[in-house]
Protein backbone atom coordinates (compact mmCIF):
# COMPACT_ATOMS: atom_id res chain seq x y z
CA UNK A 1 0.00 0.00 0.00
CA UNK A 2 0.91 3.64 -0.57
CA UNK A 3 0.46 6.75 1.62
CA UNK A 4 0.75 10.09 0.09
CA UNK A 5 1.23 12.71 2.74
CA UNK A 6 0.37 16.07 2.04
CA UNK A 7 1.83 18.44 3.95
CA UNK A 8 1.27 22.52 3.98
CA UNK A 9 0.86 25.02 6.30
CA UNK A 10 -2.20 25.88 8.55
CA UNK A 11 -4.74 28.76 7.24
CA UNK A 12 -4.18 31.60 8.52
CA UNK A 13 -0.38 30.99 8.71
CA UNK A 14 1.49 32.90 6.06
CA UNK A 15 2.35 30.95 3.14
CA UNK A 16 5.15 33.05 1.73
CA UNK A 17 6.22 30.79 -0.93
CA UNK A 18 2.61 30.38 -2.09
CA UNK A 19 2.59 34.30 -2.38
CA UNK A 20 5.57 34.76 -4.35
CA UNK A 21 4.36 31.80 -6.49
CA UNK A 22 1.06 33.86 -6.75
CA UNK A 23 2.74 36.58 -7.93
CA UNK A 24 4.54 34.89 -10.40
CA UNK A 25 1.98 33.46 -12.12
CA UNK A 26 0.11 36.94 -11.84
CA UNK A 27 3.02 38.92 -14.10
CA UNK A 28 2.69 35.75 -16.40
CA UNK A 29 -1.01 37.10 -16.52
CA UNK A 30 -2.50 34.00 -15.63
CA UNK A 31 -5.84 35.26 -14.29
CA UNK A 32 -8.65 34.16 -11.71
CA UNK A 33 -6.31 32.78 -9.12
CA UNK A 34 -7.87 33.61 -5.72
CA UNK A 35 -4.90 32.04 -3.51
CA UNK A 36 -1.63 29.92 -3.58
CA UNK A 37 -0.21 27.57 -0.78
CA UNK A 38 2.82 25.67 -1.56
CA UNK A 39 3.12 22.60 0.54
CA UNK A 40 5.37 19.36 0.67
CA UNK A 41 4.40 15.66 -0.80
CA UNK A 42 5.63 12.96 1.18
CA UNK A 43 4.98 9.23 -0.25
CA UNK A 44 5.54 6.09 1.48
CA UNK A 45 5.37 2.65 0.57
CA UNK A 46 4.03 0.24 2.80
CA UNK A 47 4.09 -3.09 4.06
CA UNK A 48 0.59 -3.52 5.60
CA UNK A 49 -2.60 -4.19 3.82
CA UNK A 50 -4.92 -3.50 6.64
CA UNK A 51 -5.92 0.57 5.58
CA UNK A 52 -6.98 1.36 9.20
CA UNK A 53 -3.88 0.26 10.95
CA UNK A 54 -1.91 2.02 7.99
CA UNK A 55 -4.00 4.98 8.68
CA UNK A 56 -3.44 5.00 12.47
CA UNK A 57 0.68 4.19 11.44
CA UNK A 58 0.48 7.12 9.32
CA UNK A 59 -0.94 9.57 11.66
CA UNK A 60 1.31 8.80 14.13
CA UNK A 61 4.00 9.78 11.68
CA UNK A 62 2.43 13.15 10.72
CA UNK A 63 2.30 13.86 14.30
CA UNK A 64 5.86 13.12 15.36
CA UNK A 65 7.98 14.13 12.59
CA UNK A 66 6.54 14.65 9.09
CA UNK A 67 4.31 17.79 9.96
CA UNK A 68 5.45 20.54 12.63
CA UNK A 69 1.43 20.68 13.92
CA UNK A 70 2.06 23.94 15.60
CA UNK A 71 2.66 25.82 11.87
CA UNK A 72 1.03 22.53 9.74
CA UNK A 73 -1.38 20.47 8.45
CA UNK A 74 -1.17 17.17 7.20
CA UNK A 75 -3.85 15.34 4.69
CA UNK A 76 -3.08 11.74 4.47
CA UNK A 77 -3.87 9.48 1.21
CA UNK A 78 -3.98 5.60 0.98
CA UNK A 79 -3.71 4.10 -2.37
CA UNK B 1 31.39 26.91 34.78
CA UNK B 2 31.09 23.99 32.49
CA UNK B 3 29.65 24.55 28.92
CA UNK B 4 28.58 21.92 26.74
CA UNK B 5 28.15 22.37 22.72
CA UNK B 6 25.80 19.73 20.81
CA UNK B 7 27.54 18.98 17.39
CA UNK B 8 24.89 17.19 14.88
CA UNK B 9 25.76 16.24 11.33
CA UNK B 10 25.71 19.78 9.98
CA UNK B 11 26.06 22.07 13.24
CA UNK B 12 28.92 24.44 12.25
CA UNK B 13 28.88 26.69 15.13
CA UNK B 14 30.34 24.54 18.11
CA UNK B 15 33.84 25.84 17.06
CA UNK B 16 32.72 29.46 17.42
CA UNK B 17 30.58 29.13 20.16
CA UNK B 18 33.25 27.24 21.89
CA UNK B 19 35.71 30.22 21.09
CA UNK B 20 33.13 32.17 22.39
CA UNK B 21 32.76 30.91 26.05
CA UNK B 22 36.63 29.58 26.14
CA UNK B 23 37.52 33.88 25.44
CA UNK B 24 34.76 34.26 28.96
CA UNK B 25 37.52 31.77 30.69
CA UNK B 26 34.67 28.85 30.72
CA UNK B 27 35.71 25.32 30.05
CA UNK B 28 33.94 23.65 27.30
CA UNK B 29 33.46 20.18 25.47
CA UNK B 30 31.88 19.31 22.37
CA UNK B 31 29.44 16.43 22.12
CA UNK B 32 28.76 14.52 19.46
CA UNK B 33 24.74 13.66 18.68
CA UNK B 34 25.22 10.08 19.33
CA UNK B 35 26.13 10.58 23.04
CA UNK B 36 23.54 9.18 25.42
CA UNK B 37 24.37 11.01 28.30
CA UNK B 38 25.46 14.85 28.98
CA UNK B 39 29.10 15.03 30.58
CA UNK B 40 27.71 15.37 34.66
CA UNK B 41 29.87 18.36 35.32
CA UNK B 42 27.53 20.40 32.70
CA UNK B 43 26.48 23.98 33.69
CA UNK B 44 25.61 24.92 30.53
CA UNK B 45 24.36 23.09 27.46
CA UNK B 46 23.96 25.08 24.05
CA UNK B 47 22.61 23.88 21.30
CA UNK B 48 24.91 25.66 18.44
CA UNK B 49 23.59 26.86 14.99
CA UNK B 50 24.20 24.68 11.74
CA UNK B 51 22.28 23.13 9.67
CA UNK B 52 21.86 19.46 11.71
CA UNK B 53 20.94 17.08 8.65
CA UNK B 54 20.92 19.44 6.10
CA UNK B 55 17.34 21.38 7.00
CA UNK B 56 16.27 18.18 5.32
CA UNK B 57 12.29 17.99 6.08
CA UNK B 58 12.10 21.16 8.25
CA UNK B 59 15.22 22.83 9.89
CA UNK B 60 15.88 21.08 13.11
CA UNK B 61 13.27 18.08 12.57
CA UNK B 62 15.41 15.25 12.19
CA UNK B 63 18.03 16.28 15.16
CA UNK B 64 15.38 16.24 17.39
CA UNK B 65 15.39 12.49 17.27
CA UNK B 66 19.27 12.28 17.71
CA UNK B 67 20.15 9.77 20.80
CA UNK B 68 21.38 12.94 22.52
CA UNK B 69 18.31 14.55 22.37
CA UNK B 70 16.42 11.92 25.32
CA UNK B 71 19.48 13.49 27.48
CA UNK B 72 18.59 17.08 26.56
CA UNK B 73 15.19 16.81 27.28
CA UNK B 74 16.06 15.20 30.75
CA UNK B 75 18.42 17.76 31.63
CA UNK B 76 15.90 20.60 30.73
CA UNK B 77 13.40 19.44 32.49
CA UNK B 78 15.23 18.79 35.69
CA UNK B 79 16.11 22.61 35.42
CA UNK B 80 19.56 22.46 33.86
CA UNK B 81 20.27 25.69 31.38
CA UNK B 82 20.02 25.17 27.31
CA UNK B 83 21.07 27.81 25.18
CA UNK B 84 19.96 27.23 21.25
CA UNK B 85 21.22 29.79 18.76
CA UNK B 86 19.88 29.73 15.60
CA UNK B 87 19.55 26.07 13.88
CA UNK B 88 19.56 25.21 17.89
CA UNK B 89 16.62 27.50 18.18
CA UNK B 90 14.47 25.76 15.42
CA UNK B 91 15.90 21.93 17.28
CA UNK B 92 14.48 23.25 20.75
CA UNK B 93 11.26 24.49 19.44
CA UNK B 94 10.70 21.01 17.24
CA UNK B 95 11.33 19.25 20.53
CA UNK B 96 8.85 20.93 22.40
CA UNK B 97 11.38 22.51 24.82
CA UNK B 98 10.22 26.13 23.65
CA UNK B 99 7.20 26.98 22.17
CA UNK B 100 6.53 28.41 18.86
CA UNK B 101 8.37 27.60 15.66
CA UNK B 102 10.45 28.85 12.86
CA UNK B 103 8.83 29.59 9.48
CA UNK B 104 10.84 30.45 6.23
CA UNK B 105 11.69 34.16 6.10
CA UNK B 106 8.76 36.11 4.84
CA UNK B 107 11.14 37.83 2.07
CA UNK B 108 12.23 34.14 1.02
CA UNK B 109 16.00 35.00 1.00
CA UNK B 110 18.56 34.08 3.46
CA UNK B 111 19.38 36.91 5.36
CA UNK B 112 23.22 37.20 6.26
CA UNK B 113 23.90 40.57 7.79
CA UNK B 114 24.33 42.84 11.50
CA UNK B 115 20.83 43.40 13.28
CA UNK B 116 20.53 45.51 16.12
CA UNK B 117 18.15 43.34 18.60
CA UNK B 118 16.03 45.25 21.52
CA UNK B 119 16.10 43.58 25.18
CA UNK B 120 12.77 42.83 26.21
CA UNK B 121 12.77 41.14 29.42
CA UNK B 122 16.09 40.92 31.11
CA UNK B 123 14.34 38.78 34.36
CA UNK B 124 16.67 35.45 33.72
CA UNK B 125 20.11 34.46 33.81
CA UNK B 126 20.68 35.00 29.93
CA UNK B 127 20.26 38.98 29.64
CA UNK B 128 20.80 39.90 33.26
CA UNK B 129 23.86 41.71 32.58
CA UNK B 130 21.65 44.14 30.10
CA UNK B 131 19.28 46.54 30.91
CA UNK B 132 15.60 45.65 29.79
CA UNK B 133 15.10 48.21 26.35
CA UNK B 134 18.80 48.15 26.02
CA UNK B 135 19.99 47.75 22.13
CA UNK B 136 22.41 45.22 20.80
CA UNK B 137 23.88 44.49 17.82
CA UNK B 138 24.38 41.07 17.14
CA UNK B 139 24.90 39.02 13.43
CA UNK B 140 21.87 37.11 12.00
CA UNK B 141 22.74 34.23 9.35
CA UNK B 142 19.14 32.29 8.28
CA UNK B 143 16.54 31.51 6.20
CA UNK B 144 14.19 30.15 8.34
CA UNK B 145 14.33 32.50 11.24
CA UNK B 146 10.30 33.81 10.66
CA UNK B 147 9.07 32.61 14.63
CA UNK B 148 5.49 31.91 14.45
CA UNK B 149 3.41 31.29 17.15
CA UNK B 150 -0.33 31.58 17.36
CA UNK B 151 -2.07 34.65 19.64
CA UNK B 152 -2.65 33.06 22.56
CA UNK B 153 0.58 31.33 22.58
CA UNK B 154 1.81 35.23 21.96
CA UNK B 155 -0.25 36.08 25.00
CA UNK B 156 1.07 33.61 27.41
CA UNK B 157 5.27 34.38 25.99
CA UNK B 158 3.97 38.17 26.89
CA UNK B 159 2.35 37.58 30.14
CA UNK B 160 5.32 35.29 31.51
CA UNK B 161 7.82 37.94 30.57
CA UNK B 162 9.30 35.10 27.87
CA UNK B 163 10.03 37.56 25.36
CA UNK B 164 13.53 38.14 25.30
CA UNK B 165 14.76 39.93 22.04
CA UNK B 166 13.36 41.88 19.21
CA UNK B 167 14.39 42.65 16.06
CA UNK B 168 14.82 46.92 16.06
CA UNK B 169 16.68 49.22 14.17
CA UNK B 170 19.84 50.88 16.28
CA UNK B 171 17.17 53.59 18.18
CA UNK B 172 15.20 50.65 19.59
CA UNK B 173 12.49 50.76 17.00
CA UNK B 174 10.64 48.11 15.47
CA UNK B 175 12.23 46.74 12.25
CA UNK B 176 11.57 43.41 11.20
CA UNK B 177 14.12 41.48 9.14
CA UNK B 178 12.21 38.10 8.35
CA UNK B 179 8.31 38.51 9.34
CA UNK B 180 8.60 37.43 13.12
CA UNK B 181 5.40 37.48 14.78
CA UNK B 182 5.47 40.33 17.10
CA UNK B 183 8.91 40.81 15.46
CA UNK B 184 10.28 38.02 18.17
CA UNK B 185 13.73 37.22 17.75
CA UNK B 186 14.61 34.85 20.76
CA UNK B 187 12.23 33.35 23.80
CA UNK B 188 12.48 31.50 26.53
CA UNK B 189 10.55 28.89 28.20
CA UNK B 190 8.40 29.66 31.28
CA UNK B 191 10.61 28.62 33.80
CA UNK B 192 13.42 30.45 32.10
CA UNK B 193 15.69 27.81 32.23
CA UNK B 194 15.58 27.30 28.14
CA UNK B 195 16.68 30.20 25.78
CA UNK B 196 16.46 30.34 22.07
CA UNK B 197 17.10 32.80 19.95
CA UNK B 198 18.04 33.45 15.89
CA UNK B 199 20.81 36.12 16.16
CA UNK B 200 23.94 34.71 16.89
CA UNK B 201 25.75 36.30 20.24
CA UNK B 202 28.77 33.84 19.76
CA UNK B 203 30.10 35.64 16.76
CA UNK B 204 29.68 39.14 18.37
CA UNK B 205 32.43 38.96 20.36
CA UNK B 206 35.22 41.25 19.18
CA UNK B 207 34.75 44.79 18.66
CA UNK B 208 37.33 44.82 15.73
CA UNK B 209 35.07 42.01 14.49
CA UNK B 210 32.14 44.47 14.23
CA UNK B 211 30.32 44.47 17.46
CA UNK B 212 31.44 42.61 20.99
CA UNK B 213 27.60 42.84 22.42
CA UNK B 214 27.51 39.03 22.51
CA UNK B 215 29.97 39.06 25.42
CA UNK B 216 27.34 40.78 27.41
CA UNK B 217 24.68 37.86 26.76
CA UNK B 218 27.04 35.17 27.32
CA UNK B 219 28.30 36.54 30.12
CA UNK B 220 25.10 35.95 32.19
CA UNK B 221 25.63 32.69 31.91
CA UNK B 222 29.36 32.96 33.64
CA UNK B 223 27.52 33.20 37.18
CA UNK B 224 26.37 29.28 36.94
Amino acid sequence: MTAIVNVSLKAGVLDSQGKAVHHALDSLQFNGIEDVRVGKQIVLKLTETDKEKAMVEVTKMCEEILANTVIEDYTIELV
Amino acid sequence: MKVTILQFPGTNCEYDTQHAFEQLGATTEIVWHKAESLPSDTNLLVVAGGFSYGDYLRSGAIAKFSPVMKAVTEYANKGGKVLGICNGFQVLTEAGLLPGALKRNDGLHFISKHHALKVENNDNIFLEKLEQGDVVNIPIAHHDGNYYINEAGLADLEANSQILLRYTNANGEIKNPNGSVSSIAGVCNKSKNVFGLMPHPERAMESILGSDDGVKMLEGFLAL
